[in-house]
């Protein structure tokens, strides 16, 4: 029995627009265990940022239970603050401080004295890769390096669990890399809880839960693995030489579940994979449709995503 | 606490002092405002350009008219024929006043009956004031004078003096030679400090919102009082430099002569700047955009300027806006500005507007925390 982290309980979230009210968190339930690494996955605007931003207190629910580290997110705020990190989505650390001076602000905003201060911020930067931009403005850094001095300075008050909302957004791929390997090392050394938004597969599998959050609501949370196979059948992938007739061929097809374009490949579900590959290219053939690389392929975190995401589209479609 | 505030203290510090051209802005403009209004601003307006219609073009129109300039309040800057003529020289707003002396003034002064039109131009309430009570007095001594030569001619034993039924001493307190500067110097110094103040910190959180440097604030245990004070700290030191070059200059330059006592004038002035920087937090608290706070902070200094005192008297005005008054510290300020500036009068004639200034500036300052939007939405 893992210790709770970070959990919410039926949290809804209800923004006032001018067309009337909008369901950002739609009755939301998740749970995350001390020292694990949860990935919040979802398509832009399906409510991560609103969902961080509830559970750490910043925005005010509309209903539910959110809290972190057993302290409620809207009434134990600052007991939330004392020990929780947070990276923001956008770069939001004063642009025109230096390096050193952001950290020493966070630092003692936080309550951390001057000789502990000197001892953990040399540790920090020389971990964030900043130990020799310390003078220069926050604001000149690359975004890699924005990021590095977000985690750092989030980390500062050595917390026991951080969010972050899209850490590596508009950050490089090696940046990506060294970030996601510092976090590695977070979790292994400190067993540090990390609750990470992103809307990026491959760090979805880095990730050892993941929840799938689509339009408010959580669609389904599992280990990466888990929601791999949670995709019913198998998946073919080929590649067409006529991609638009192809494509409109496949989805009336007996034992077809799914159609998924990938490039210019096209991905199908199927019930049975050999049954399922000779249909294809029977109908294929008898269309005078030509094609190329017809292989069984593991399904990915990209077409779990993507299946659950249309399977719940034609659910609310549905209704 | 007191390390939060002093790390948003030091924060705000370096901020303030990275940003060079902003920072000599605002040591520099209170300065130059000072120096631009003392010179513009005249309440008793002198040199009033005025033409004549001198339709008598005698010895007793010619005294008349050479009493007018000699009392420095009318420039002469062309003769015309008539009324028409006056008031279009008026209308084109070449002259603000215009004489007419009738045909036969001489003659009309002789048996008693003269009259002269003076014209004024209405449109501008300091020229017309001016205007009219000076043309009055003059018009006035020259009549009796020329009634006194009249007397003093038949009856040469009385001398003139003897001849006046009433003589009224009047003794101007604090400046007996009616300077300008020395009205207005105290109230402007009171006036500019509440602009600056208010502008200092009206965009100091609102500013964070916009660059939303908020959010990371937000998840700090920082409250918002502590953001409040440690905002107002370097603003504090900012307002009070300029407070001290503007009363040295206002002094110095302009010979404006501080009777009072300045250690007292600098504490109570401390608890003033506060004041107006609190005023501009809550403006800042409870504006969602920079724009929103400009405009309000505009609003709060242009109808400060109005109902606060400084230029106009409050006790004439009607109760409802003597209590918004009350909104503004340079309300409370002012009594205290000119009362140790100009008047030299001490705190026991003053705790009055002490106290309440510094129930606002402590209730300000709160208000503006409490206020302050915790949440993001």
């Amino acid at each position: 029995m893992t210790e709770i982290a970070i959990s919410a309980n039926g949290l809804v979230k209800t923004f006032r627009t001018r067309k009337g009210p909008l369901n950002a968190i739609d009755n939301l339930t998740l749970e995350v265990g001390r020292g694990e690494t949860y990935g919040l996955l979802g398509p832009d605007g399906a409510g991560k940022t609103t969902t961080t931003r509830v559970i750490l207190g910043l925005l005010s629910r509309t209903g539910g239970q959110s809290s972190i580290l057993g302290f409620d997110s809207m009434r134990d705020t600052y007991a939330i603050r004392e020990r929780v990190g947070y990276i923001a989505q956008q770069f939001v650390l004063p642009a025109d401080l230096t390096v050193i001076e952001n950290m020493r602000f966070f630092a003692s905003v936080q309550g951390i004295s001057q000789e502990a201060q000197d001892a953990r911020i040399p540790e920090l930067l020389a971990f964030a890769g900043l130990t020799d931009f310390t003078r220069r403005l926050a604001g000149q850094l690359s975004g890699g390096m924005k990021k590095k001095l977000a985690l750092a300075c989030s980390l500062i008050h050595q917390p026991q669990v951080v969010l972050l909302d899209e850490p590596t957004l508009g950050v490089d791929p090696v940046s990506r890399r060294e970030f996601w390997s510092l976090l590695g090392n977070l979790r292994a050394e400190k067993g540090l809880t990390i609750f990470v938004c992103t809307p990026y597969m491959d760090e979805a599998e880095r990730c050892n839960q993941v929840g799938l959050i689509y339009k408010g609501r959580l669609i389904a949370h599992d280990t990466p693995s888990g929601i791999k196979k949670m995709v019913p059948g198998h998946l073919l992938e080929f590649k067409p030489a006529k991609f638009v007739p192809a494509r409109d061929l496949m989805g009336g097809l007996p034992g077809v579940l799914e159609v998924q374009t990938y490039g210019a490949m096209l991905h199908i579900f199927v019930e049975e994979a050999e049954r399922g590959r000779r249909t294809i290219e029977k109908t294929l053939g008898s269309h005078g449709l030509e094609w190329s690389g017809m292989r069984i392929i593991e399904p990915r975190m990209e077409e779990a995503f993507i299946s659950l995401v249309s399977r719940q589209e034609a659910q609310d479609h549905d209704q | 606490m007191l390390r939060r505030i002093l790390a948003i203290t030091q924060k705000e510090f370096i901020q303030t002092v990275r940003d060079r051209t902003t920072l000599m802005i605002m040591l520099s403009m209170p300065l130059l405002q000072l120096i631009l209004f003392a010179y513009a601003i005249h309440m008793d307006v002198k040199h009033i350009p005025m033409v004549i219609a001198d339709q008598s073009m005698d010895q007793a129109s010619r005294s008349y008219i050479t009493d007018m300039v000699r009392s420095d309040y009318f420039d002469i800057i062309s003769t015309v024929q008539g009324e028409a003529d006056v008031i279009h020289a008026i209308d084109a707003g070449t002259a603000r006043a215009g004489l007419v002396i009738p045909p036969n003034f001489a003659a009309q002064v002789d048996r008693g009956s003269a009259n002269v039109l003076l014209l004024v131009d209405g449109s501008d309430p300091f020229t017309t004031q001016s205007a009219y009570n000076a043309a009055n007095v003059i018009s006035q001594t020259h009549a009796i004078t020329l009634a006194l030569d009249d007397l003093s001619r038949s009856m040469p034993a009385i001398s003139s003096q003897d001849l006046s039924p009433l003589t009224t001493h009047i003794n101007i307190l604090y400046n007996p030679d009616l300077k300008d500067l020395w009205f207005l110097i105290p109230g402007m110094i009171a006036m500019l400090l509440q602009t600056q103040t208010i502008a200092l910190t009206s965009l100091a959180v609102v500013r964070e919102r916009e660059a939303g440097t908020i959010e990371q604030i937000l998840v700090s245990p920082i409250r918002p009082l502590e953001l409040m004070l440690g905002k107002t700290l370097p603003n504090l030191l900012i307002a009070l430099i300029n407070m001290l070059t503007i009363v040295v200059v206002g002094t110095l330059a302009f010979g404006v002569p501080f009777q009072g006592n300045f250690p007292l004038f600098l504490g109570l002035a401390l608890i003033y700047v506060f004041a107006g920087l609190g005023l501009g937090l809550l403006i800042s608290s409870v504006s969602q955009n920079p724009r929103q706070a400009q405009q309000l902070n505009m609003m709060i200094s242009l109808v400060g300027l109005i109902i606060s005192g400084f230029i106009f008297p409050r006790y004439t005005m009607p109760v409802v806006l003597q209590g918004i008054g009350y909104i503004f510290p340079l309300t409370y300020f002012i009594p205290i500005a000119r009362g140790i500036f100009t008047k030299g009068i001490g705190i026991e004639f003053l705790w009055g507007s002490v106290a309440a200034l510094t129930i606002f500036a402590v209730g300000i300052i709160f208000f503006a925390a409490r206020l302050f939007r915790q949440r993001l939405d």
